[in-house]
């Protein structure tokens, strides 16, 4: 292992070598673009690169940009260059295809290369993958879950409207008053000095009008992630009227259901008809019934769609029991993940609305330490109730 | 010697001792002019070392604290209103003109310079430290981007300022949230974590000599092994050092000498109730007994 690596005699030189390195790391997952090689070639310029401590050194301050990169660094620094001349490690396409083609000329290194790179790519972009596959996956099984549960017969127009004011409450209490940054307004606490200044040299310094500023109401995003496995059905009424009522309400809503699968539904909850909307969801919705993978999910959801919709100021709602068929301390691991996109996290649990309910379930303990709010929730009325206390987070 | 060797030299002459990986990215940081971006857990010196380095090199240290809602006023610039306001008085009453006062109001004199544009107008290229930068929020990240990579900044009154000396830019982050690819991109990178025993062992030597070598090693053996303990919240260095301070101040030679002792300066390392509670003096006899 800890020998250097024996590039052949006809390599190209350093700078095809590093070029071989960052197409490497790309494979292994790390963001890496030509910027970065040429930084990486200033940076073993500064150094003794033939001391493999200091090139290491070196290039794991130049390639990677978080703790788990940097602690995944040191195993793909040592397969590369340190693997004493075996070539059986992932990487030794790529190096072939620098090695052997260097008989050529000089310039058909640069597209081999690329080209190396390209190989690995579908490896390290399986989020792209995932997304995609989620959708397509979608049609293809629309037509035989029709003759599963209609959800038309579930959620009633009633209901409909009723989660819609439900939706209208929830929305007035969340905004988000933190904002430290003023704006200028009609109506403020603050004087706006600069303005004030500024105006007050056309009436020769005398400051006639006052210009206010005031820190304004931020919008807060609401991201609700419903479960619609076996366990749920029997509380998918509230659940899906509150899913269509926030949809229809507030604009920059974001809605996903899971079972087995994660489904993002907010381009089809888009719907002036709210009927249609239902329909849309039964076709969305196969698999309703079945066992949840709840962890599995939310993992998927915290790398993928949660880096493209959710940051600060996002509320995620979650509305699950909490039965989990997969791992429990999954779902804490994903939930971790998630917070650190700043996000508060409040789960509705239609169990805990029983009278002696405690957060037994596995997945549900594992849950708990990580969430803003918990909130028992199996009617509409009961969502309702919520604005009060989601006032706080 | 290497460049990142002699740095590593200089800045335990501050008494701040890092390693390797730390001493080579600031090194390189400095020597190709890109910003640091420094990780870590609270209290393993992410702020400490750029103050070191500042000393170091004998450079001046700029520091942004980051917080929520962080503006342009408080990172760039403000104008000196209450100046502006009697120069356009006192003006008025010695005659000027409109357009010179504008002038004179509107010139460098009366800008106050907040830390960025402070950064980019001294002499001697100064250590720029912003500090928990994922406390602030995104549009101040973008805003940043962009200043790191001109070095300028634009003043609409004044015009377009750009940078008389580069400073050497470390960024600190602890994981409020996750920063932007773009910014992480932009930076070299460092993760800094607890020291090992040897690392903390010297840390103890270079900053309280005062404390002999077997009390030391007993001292980070125990340290090190609290953190290994659930904790809400780990010590890091300043409380280890908080914590060695403690003992040498009550002539304490030997950690398993005096249980009493022992818990009572555990104030120095735990800071919530909790761990406090769940901290008893069994537990800290056990480590310490081992650590001995």
């Amino acid at each position: 292992m800890t020998r250097v690596t024996k590039f052949a005699t006809r390599d190209a030189g350093p700078a095809a070598r590093v070029a071989g390195f960052m197409a490497h790391l790309r494979g292994n997952g790390l963001r890496l673009g030509v910027g970065e090689a040429e930084t990486a070639l200033a940076a073993l310029a500064q150094v003794q690169a033939s001391n493999p401590a200091e090139a290491r050194m070196a290039l794991r301050a130049v390639c990677t940009g978080s703790a788990d990169e940097a602690r995944a660094f040191d195993a793909m620094f040592d397969a590369f260059w340190l693997n004493g001349g075996r070539v059986a490690t992932r990487m030794a396409p790529g190096g072939d295809a620098n090695l052997s083609h260097t008989r050529s000329t000089a310039t058909a290194e640069g597209p081999e290369a690329a080209g190396a790179g390209e190989r690995h790519a579908p490896d390290g972009s399986d989020e792209g993958q995932a997304e995609g596959g989620g959708e397509g996956r979608l049609v293809a099984t629309g037509v035989d879950s029709l003759m599963k549960k209609d959800l038309r017969d579930i959620v009633s127009r009633e209901d409909i409207a009723q989660a819609e004011r439900v939706a209208q409450a929830l929305g007035r209490a969340l905004r988000d008053r933190r904002s430290r940054r003023r704006r200028a307004a009609r109506k403020g606490a603050q004087i706006d000095l600069r303005r004030a200044l500024r105006q007050s040299l056309a009436t020769g310094g005398e400051p006639l009008h006052l210009p206010r500023r005031t820190r304004p109401d931020r919008p807060v995003k609401i991201a609700a992630l419903c479960d619609v496995s076996g366990s749920m059905v029997a509380y998918a009424r509230p659940f899906l009227a509150f899913l269509v009522g926030l949809m229809r309400h507030d604009a920059t809503a974001d809605a996903y259901l899971f079972h087995t699968r994660l489904v993002r539904i907010t381009e089809a909850m888009r719907d002036p008809d709210p009927m249609r909307t239902l329909n849309k969801l039964t076709l969305l919705s196969d698999g309703f019934g079945g066992g949840s993978r709840i962890g599995e999910n939310l993992t998927r959801f915290a790398r993928t769609y949660a880096r493209r919709f959710v940051d600060g100021r996002t509320i995620v709602f979650i509305l699950s029991d909490g039965y989990d068929t997969g791992e429990g301390a999954e779902i804490g691991d994903a939930l971790v993940e998630l917070k650190r996109r700043g996000c508060r996290i409040v789960w509705l649990n239609p169990l805990a609305g029983w009278a002696d309910y405690a957060p037994v379930a596995q997945g549900m303990a594992a849950a708990l330490p990580h969430l803003d709010a918990f909130h028992p929730a199996n009617t509409l009325d009961r969502i309702a109730a919520l604005a009060q206390e989601l006032d706080r987070i | 010697m290497a460049d990142w060797q002699t740095l590593t030299d200089d800045l335990a002459r501050q008494g701040y001792v890092a390693a390797p990986d730390l001493a080579m990215a600031l090194a390189l940081a400095v020597a190709l002019g890109r910003p640091l971006l420094l990780e870590g857990a609270a209290g393993v010196g992410k702020t400490e070392v750029a103050r070191a380095l500042a000393a170091a090199r004998e450079a001046r240290l700029i520091r942004l604290q980051c917080y929520e809602g962080l503006d342009a006023s408080h990172a760039i610039y403000e104008w000196n209103y209450q100046r502006q306001l009697l120069a356009i008085r006192a003006s008025a009453e010695a005659g000027e003109t409109g357009k010179a006062v504008e002038e004179r109001i509107f010139s460098e004199d009366y800008l106050l310079k907040r830390p960025l544009l402070e950064a980019i107008t001294q002499e001697m290229p100064p250590v720029l430290l912003i500090d928990e930068i994922d406390r602030a929020d995104e549009e101040f990240e973008a805003y940043l981007l962009e200043v790191l990579s001109d070095f300028q900044i634009t003043i609409p009154e004044l015009g377009t300022i750009t940078a008389t000396a580069r400073p050497i830019v470390i960024l600190t982050a602890n994981g409020t949230r996750d920063l932007s690819d773009a910014l992480r991109r932009r930076c070299l990178y460092a993760y800094v974590d607890y020291p090992d025993r040897a690392t903390e062992i010297a840390i103890i030597a270079s900053r309280c000599p005062q404390i002999e070598a077997h009390l030391a090693a007993q001292i980070v053996g125990f340290v090190q092994s609290v953190r290994k303990e659930e904790l809400e919240k780990k010590p890091g260095i300043a409380e280890m050092l908080d914590f060695a301070a403690a003992l040498a101040g009550l002539g304490v030679n030997d950690l398993t000498d005096d249980p009493v002792i022992l818990q009572a300066s555990l104030a120095t390392l735990l800071k919530t109730q909790r761990d406090r509670a769940n901290f008893t003096t069994e537990v800290a006899q056990r480590l310490a007994g081992v650590a001995a």
